[in-house]
């Protein structure tokens, strides 16, 4: 059941310049998975709409999440300042998540289900929570994170949940390039894949997964991030029964969707 | 016992509040958050003949005190909106306004049959307002003469009452409203969305695909307040006033300019409850102002 709801700030950090990490303690854990967001709103009456936020983690007692963002505009920066204690407004839980049952399925029955997660740039915060579901259903995880440079936030947590490699376009860490480069250079195999970032990023992995399952999470500019104002869509290889145009709510068929089925 | 019923065009709504089309689909997604009983009507997205795409992403964009979108009256057409939405909506106690769009008058008329053997479409409401689309809708709404010919073709052609929903992109709402009236029209709407335009500086783009788009939320209610006031005081039909309704302070403003009926559009997209807020906050109003019937104070500021 989604809803609006308070949440209240248990911590905030600063993890790399312009990105932050905020641990809420709210309702919406209950039901939260990785691949979903949640609608923060602002404090600023003229700053109306909910900022779509995907949820990095998401605690053991399922009490709080946490989200990982970047400062990306007025409504960004106003929640880098919020502190221990602070009110939070918060809309959730949006979005699909990620299908676990369905990757578990996407293997051979001998050896385990090796899932590659690819995270580029504030795509990466998604990944963490992802591996670590995926990791606990027992899926064999392997994370390759792209970053700028050498600001490799959230990294070392992934190797509690996988195998890890980094690519960093400045070179200074990892393979040169971005998370492909990264995948080819370590010579990584695997059954399908997870992914989130940049659009160019998903759309050289929409090719390079070739016949495997590729999931991509997507993002668009989002209004009521619940599916009724048609503003976040996607082209769809396939007629939804939604829209019946061959346009997918991003919001609430996504953010999550299969490679193939959408056209980007 | 306080009244809260309102009569339009002899369809009585059990509170004067409903929604704008486009901001809450036909209801679906919203139910999850309020109790569509509660509503007065609940005025679905705007519908064709047959699907449209809409129009290209990105569709929306935040500006100061409300947003701006050029969604292009996606709809999957009427035929899926008959067999899926209006028994959806079955299931409630409340009217339905449907909302019909076209691209042509051959268009509007071929839904506005399809509807006229559904029961459950209670009234019409005629989308000739959109900013968003390249033909037809808000050129039928600019064009006194235009308007006035499709109110007469709709309305030759369906035993539902209609409402035109008019467009603040005018220079006299007043005459645009009366030509609404004289052509048959039961009531009119507005106001829809004024058009507007962002440019994202950092990338020197538009911030929509579309370029322009329709503004709406909280930012443009004086706007809308004034020109309810205007519409309302020009004619004889029924009014239903929107544009930036957030809390039942601005639904009641909207009424004592005016308008029988209010729609909450884009703020719903901010508070999924605003809505049912609406209606109980209407109910404590009257009664702290003991006031036994709503409709003592619709258009009371002279």
């Amino acid at each position: 059941m989604k809803k609006k709801t308070e949440g209240r700030v248990l911590s905030r950090k600063c993890l790399a310049p312009g990105i932050f990490d905020l641990e809420i303690e709210t309702c919406l854990a209950a039901d939260a998975k990785a691949g979903q967001f949640v609608g923060v709103y602002t404090k600023d009456a003229s700053a109306l709409l909910p900022r779509p936020i995907s949820i990095c983690g998401v605690s053991d007692d399922k009490k709080s999440i946490r989200l990982v963002y970047r400062v990306a505009g007025k409504g960004t920066e106003e929640f880098s300042h919020l502190k221990e204690g602070d009110d939070v407004t918060l809309l959730g839980v949006l979005g699909n998540g990620y299908d676990t049952e369905k990757i578990k399925t996407l293997g051979n029955s001998d050896t385990p289900v090796r899932a590659l997660l690819l995270g580029g740039g504030i795509g990466v915060p998604p990944m963490l929570e992802l591996s670590k579901e995926l990791s606990a259903a027992g899926v064999k995880v392997i994370s390759v994170m792209g970053y700028r440079n050498s600001d490799t936030f959230l990294l070392d947590e992934f190797k509690k949940y996988s195998d890890t490699y980094v690519a960093s376009e400045d070179g200074s860490v990892g393979t040169k390039g971005n998370v492909l480069d990264a995948v080819r250079e370590n010579g990584i195999d695997f059954d399908c894949i997870c992914a989130c970032g940049p659009m160019p990023m998903l759309r050289a992995i929409k090719e390079f997964a070739g016949e495997k399952t590729a999931f991509i999470s997507l993002e668009e500019r989002m209004a009521c991030g619940v599916g009724a104002c048609l503003g976040c869509v996607v082209k769809t290889a396939h007629e939804d029964p939604h829209s019946h145009v061959k346009n997918a709510r991003i919001c609430t068929d996504g953010p999550v969707f299969e490679a193939s089925e959408v056209e980007i | 016992m306080i009244k809260t019923e309102v009569t339009i065009a002899g369809v009585t709504f059990k509170n004067p509040v409903m929604e704008g089309s486009g901001t809450f689909g036909s209801g679906m997604e919203y139910s999850e958050f309020v109790d569509l009983n509660r509503l007065g009507a609940v005025v679905t997205k705007g519908v064709a003949n047959v699907p449209w795409p809409g129009n290209p992403t990105p569709r929306v964009c935040e500006v100061y005190g409300g947003m701006l979108n050029a969604i292009g009256l996606q709809n999957p057409g009427i035929e899926v909106f008959c067999e899926r939405d209006l028994p959806f909506l079955s299931n409630y106690d409340t009217k339905v306004i449907v909302n019909v769009c076209g691209r042509s008058v051959e268009d509007y008329i071929e839904v506005v049959e399809r509807l006229s053997d559904e029961p459950r479409a209670d009234m019409l409401e005629i989308n000739v307002s959109c900013p968003n689309v390249k033909e037809g809708a808000i050129a039928f709404g600019t064009d006194p003469s235009a308007l006035s010919n499709i109110t007469k073709e709709i309305k030759a052609h369906t035993k539902k009452p209609v409402i035109m929903k008019l467009t603040p992109n005018v220079t006299n709402i007043a005459e645009m409203a009366k030509v609404a009236e004289d052509a048959g029209a039961d009531a009119i709407s507005l106001i829809n969305t004024i058009t507007g335009m962002k440019i994202d500086i950092e990338r020197r783009k538009f911030a929509l695909a579309n370029k322009t788009g329709g503004m709406s939320g909280p930012a443009i209610k004086p706007i809308a307040v004034r020109m309810v006031y205007q519409a309302s005081h020009a004619v004889k039909i029924p009014v239903i006033g929107m544009g930036g309704i957030a809390t039942a302070e601005d639904a009641i403003e909207f009424m004592m300019a005016g308008a029988t009926a209010v729609s909450v559009g884009m703020m719903n997209f901010v508070n999924p409850y605003a809505t049912v807020e609406c209606v109980e906050g209407i109910e404590d109003y009257l009664e702290r102002h003991g006031i036994t019937n709503i409709n003592e104070i619709i258009g009371c500021v002279e």
